[in-house]
């Protein structure tokens, strides 16, 4: 077991469950390529600080002056008709990044935002990036693209400036044009670009605008091309026809680990027009429309030979019976947890569990996968779209030039789409076809066939002090995750440790990840802890924390909710929750109300406060945390994966409840800005708080402890 | 082969060749290219595949393209000589989407309802809206841009 001292309280954690690699960078373009593909103009470029400095041969150096360096990681394009295109790898996903990245660089390079177009998750004309994951894009990106346009910005202050033979600090750019007041000449942008093969490398120190000073950031601008969605003339993945498209589909096992024992394929091979393939374990046909391709797959026999396979109703006893024993745990430890609890006045002993839960992106899984001359293009809603390439690279024996991946704005992902199933099918299809091919998966498939977040037991052995100090926090988590594992609250003994488990169920990313759990677990507990102290849950709270940017969520949540808030009726109950997770602040009071006849929960009111740094978009961010509530308010009280003998039983949303209108409480968020402090990402922390709220008020309402995620399976 | 079925969508009439046991989902998408309607589902659980059938909410993947005999509206048909529809334009305004796939969905059954019912208070939204689903959690923007559509209709008739 590897001891890692102190891991967890100080960076945001990265996560085993992020199917995480070793970058493999690449760039195909030459410098004179680039001017060719995209235009005369100025093109600036950020570059990764790691050990490939040495390696660099770009950005004007005089050795081989047209070729750029390897390790880009976004770069910014002026052109000749003052056009900006900014490139990331990162993609859009429902979260907003299209818009709020194009706000950075639109405040920093000074031009109207409108003018900004953001080339997003390309693998021919973005550069490498691992993911848009791990709410990594606003605190990572967005001031790599701010370096890069301000690079650029420089770049044509210095160029204006050589021309009018002053001194760039002379000159002031804003709004796409540069100016000399002394002289009062004036240049735009496009005229300082035109006839320009200029390419440069960012410098390594150049302040960047402080959010104080955001003109354009900082602002609730409208989501980029919000026109095409409202109209359904935007083409997700999923909408694409090529001409001459064929409609894939593939032939499932009938149960988790079954193997093929035969497959004849014959019968399915002789109706018109299908094409089939069995490659492997692969079975799968394409054909001119998605029926006949149904047609082709029902009509190939195969035989299986399925193994036993645990059930939902024995999750967690099985959780605890297989965890692994190499060396893949995380441990943290402080003092002793034995001196803690003797020095407490009460102690507290608790086990939780979460179950699987699903993503369910409204648009399942897709691909649409293109031969031409050797060279393979798949468009794909994933969030890993250079992986996707590599992987696609390696399954066809092709050199990554060879592939390109392009994904169009998706149809929502939460997690769920790191993973390239659907691509290698459509593209193991559409090799043999010779046609394009699109595999959509259907909504069983997506239930069945993705991965789930990772279920878990968590359990919690906690004393706290007369005056209400904690003493000891023994955390124990087996197979949800080690995020957020970490409490937040000041303890002199600590033992906490991720507990890695062979999992019945595919497991990977998801919205939160195991934060969720491991707050849930830990808030609950908290709860039950300020009640042994006969302490108020906030005030209790506030005398455990010493961060002072978690301290006033709490205040400020409390202040919004009207804590401690008094009881007006039967069956009602409040309670609270929060916590410090991927850099972001978070504090969630939550009321809700009983009925005793059918002991059904309703969720009647929700107040978030939530800090993330600098805000770049407030009405983008109230939109996330607004839906990041809702979305979680289904894994806090009714989503579970119900599966047994290998198949999930569930596999639909009529048999699989996701929340609804009528579920949705009266909701307040209330937004800390601290301009001060670096942008964190937001589209996962808020969500954290909501599960133990919940879980708090409805002991506040019931005396009873709900110890399980959902916390009301049958409501 | 069979003579073409012809079906009238969005006021213009396409001879349609799929089998009539086809589901009217594929035949929009597949065979019309109008890819604005949704798949989310396959079961009428989602609402991503509303269209409205002769002014009725239908979920278009529950319907076989041989059952239908009245006029189809699908999102693509709701924009008019470059205006959007006041209710495209309320969702637009509020930003009552997030990654907007079941966006055309919940327009087509706001729309249905309007025409229903042009001034509905939350609740009726509520419970009008039931059938459709956003994962990413929008419902209360949705809800605030179904009441500002019904103020904007209702000063300006369509």
């Amino acid at each position: 077991m590897s001891t890692l001292v102190n891991k967890f309280t100080q960076e945001p954690e990265p996560e085993r469950y992020e199917f995480r690699e070793s970058p493999i960078h690449h760039f195909a373009l030459d410098r004179r390529d680039f001017f060719k593909f995209f235009g005369a103009g100025i093109m600036v470029f950020a570059v990764v600080k790691n050990g490939f400095a040495t390696q660099e041969s770009g950005g004007g150096r005089q050795n081989h002056p047209e070729e750029l360096p390897k390790e880009i990681t976004a770069w910014l394009h002026i052109g000749e008709d003052g056009s900006v295109t900014a490139f990331t790898g990162k993609v859009e996903i429902g979260q907003n990044i299209r818009t709020s990245l194009a706000q950075s660089v639109a405040d920093e390079l000074r031009v109207p935002f409108e003018s900004v177009r953001m080339v997003m998750g390309d693998t021919q004309l973005t550069p490498f990036d691992m993911g848009t994951f791990g709410s990594r894009t606003t605190p990572t990106m967005a001031p790599q693209l701010r370096r890069v346009a301000s690079a650029a910005r420089d770049l044509l202050l210095q160029t204006a400036a050589k021309e009018w033979n002053t001194a760039p600090e002379k000159l002031l750019a804003a709004n796409a044009k540069i100016t000399d007041p002394a002289s009062g000449r004036s240049t735009t942008y496009a005229d300082v670009a035109r006839g320009k093969t200029l390419a440069q490398r960012i410098p390594d120190e150049d302040p960047v605008t402080p959010a104080s000073a955001w003109t354009i950031a900082g602002k609730s601008l409208a989501k980029v091309d919000g026109r095409a969605f409202v109209t359904g003339r935007h083409q997700y993945t999923s909408d694409l026809r090529p001409a001459g498209l064929l409609y894939g589909k593939v032939l499932r096992p009938p149960s988790f680990g079954a193997t093929m024992a035969s497959c004849d394929v014959s019968a399915a091979q002789k109706l018109p027009g299908a094409v089939l393939v069995h490659d492997g374990n692969f079975v799968g046909a394409a054909a001119p429309s998605e029926t006949e391709a149904d047609e082709a797959i029902a009509a190939i026999r195969a035989e299986w030979k399925e193994t036993p396979q645990p059930s939902s109703s024995e999750l967690f006893s099985y959780l605890k019976l297989n965890v692994e024993t190499s060396d893949r745990g995380e441990l943290t430890q402080s003092g002793s947890i034995e001196e803690g609890l003797a020095r407490s006045a009460h102690r507290l002993d608790s086990t939780y569990t979460i179950a699987y839960i699903a993503h369910a992106p409204l648009e399942p899984r897709a691909a649409v996968a293109e031969w031409k001359d050797g060279k393979l293009t798949v468009w794909t809603g994933t969030q890993r779209p250079f992986a996707t390439r590599d992987n696609l690279a390696e399954a066809f024996h092709l050199a990554k030039e060879n592939v390109r991946v392009i994904v169009p704005d998706t149809g929502s992902a939460y997690g769920g789409k790191h993973t390239p199933d659907a691509a290698l099918e459509a593209a193991r299809l559409a090799r043999a076809a010779g046609k394009p091919v699109k595999i959509v998966w259907t909504r069983e498939e997506e239930f069945t066939w993705a991965y789930f977040r990772p279920a878990g037991v968590i359990e919690i052995k906690s004393g706290v002090a007369a005056d209400g100090t904690l003493t000891a926090w023994e955390f124990h988590n087996y197979n949800s995750g080690a995020a957020g594992i970490g409490t937040p609250y000041t303890v002199p003994n600590q033992h906490i440790e991720f507990h890695p488990v062979r999992s019945p169920l595919r497991q990977g990313s998801y919205r939160g990840l195991a934060a969720t759990a491991n707050h849930f677990a830990r808030e609950s507990h908290m709860d039950d802890l300020a009640r042994a102290a006969a302490m108020d849950p906030l005030d209790f709270r506030l005398k455990n924390i010493s961060d002072p940017r978690l301290r006033d969520v709490f205040q400020a949540v409390a202040k919004s909710f009207g804590w401690p808030a008094k009881k007006t009726k039967p069956g009602q109950g409040f309670g609270m929750g929060g916590g410090i997770e991927k850099g972001g602040y978070v504090a969630t009071c939550a009321e809700i109300s009983t009925d005793d006849t059918r002991g059904a929960i309703r969720v009647v009111r929700v107040v978030t406060a939530f800090d993330c740094g600098a805000i770049v978009n407030p009405d983008g961010l109230r939109n996330q945390i607004i839906g990041a509530n809702i979305m979680g308010l289904g894994g806090a009280l009714f989503e579970a994966m119900a599966f047994d003998g290998g198949r999930i039983t569930n596999a639909r949303f009529s048999r699989y409840r996701v929340p609804r209108f009528r579920d949705v409480p009266d909701m307040e968020i209330v937004l800390l800005d601290c301009k001060d402090i670096p942008s964190a990402g937001a589209g996962e922390t808020p969500l954290v708080g909501l599960a133990p709220a919940i879980g708090n008020a409805i002991f506040d309402a019931t005396g009873v402890r709900r110890t399980t995620l959902p916390l009301a399976p049958r409501a | 082969m069979a003579p073409p079925l012809e079906l009238e969508i969005n006021g213009t009439k396409y001879p349609v060749h799929s089998d009539p046991d086809t589901r009217l989902l594929t035949v929009l998408r597949d065979e019309l290219g109008l890819t604005g309607t949704k798949y989310g589902c396959g079961e009428g659980q989602c609402g991503a595949c509303t269209v409205l059938i002769g002014g009725s909410p239908r979920r278009s993947c529950q319907v076989l393209l041989g059952e239908v005999v009245q006029p189809v509206t699908t999102i693509e048909g709701l924009e008019k000589d470059g205006h959007l529809h006041p209710i495209q334009q309320a969702f637009l305004d509020l930003e009552a989407f997030q990654c907007a796939y079941c966006t055309s969905g919940m327009i087509i059954s706001s729309l249905a309802l309007l025409t229903q019912k042009p001034n509905p208070s939350p609740t009726e939204i509520v419970q009008f809206m039931q059938g459709n689903i956003c994962r990413c959690g929008t419902y209360p923007r949705i809800v605030d841009a179904i009441q500002q559509a019904a103020k904007s209709m209702e000063k300006q008739p369509r």
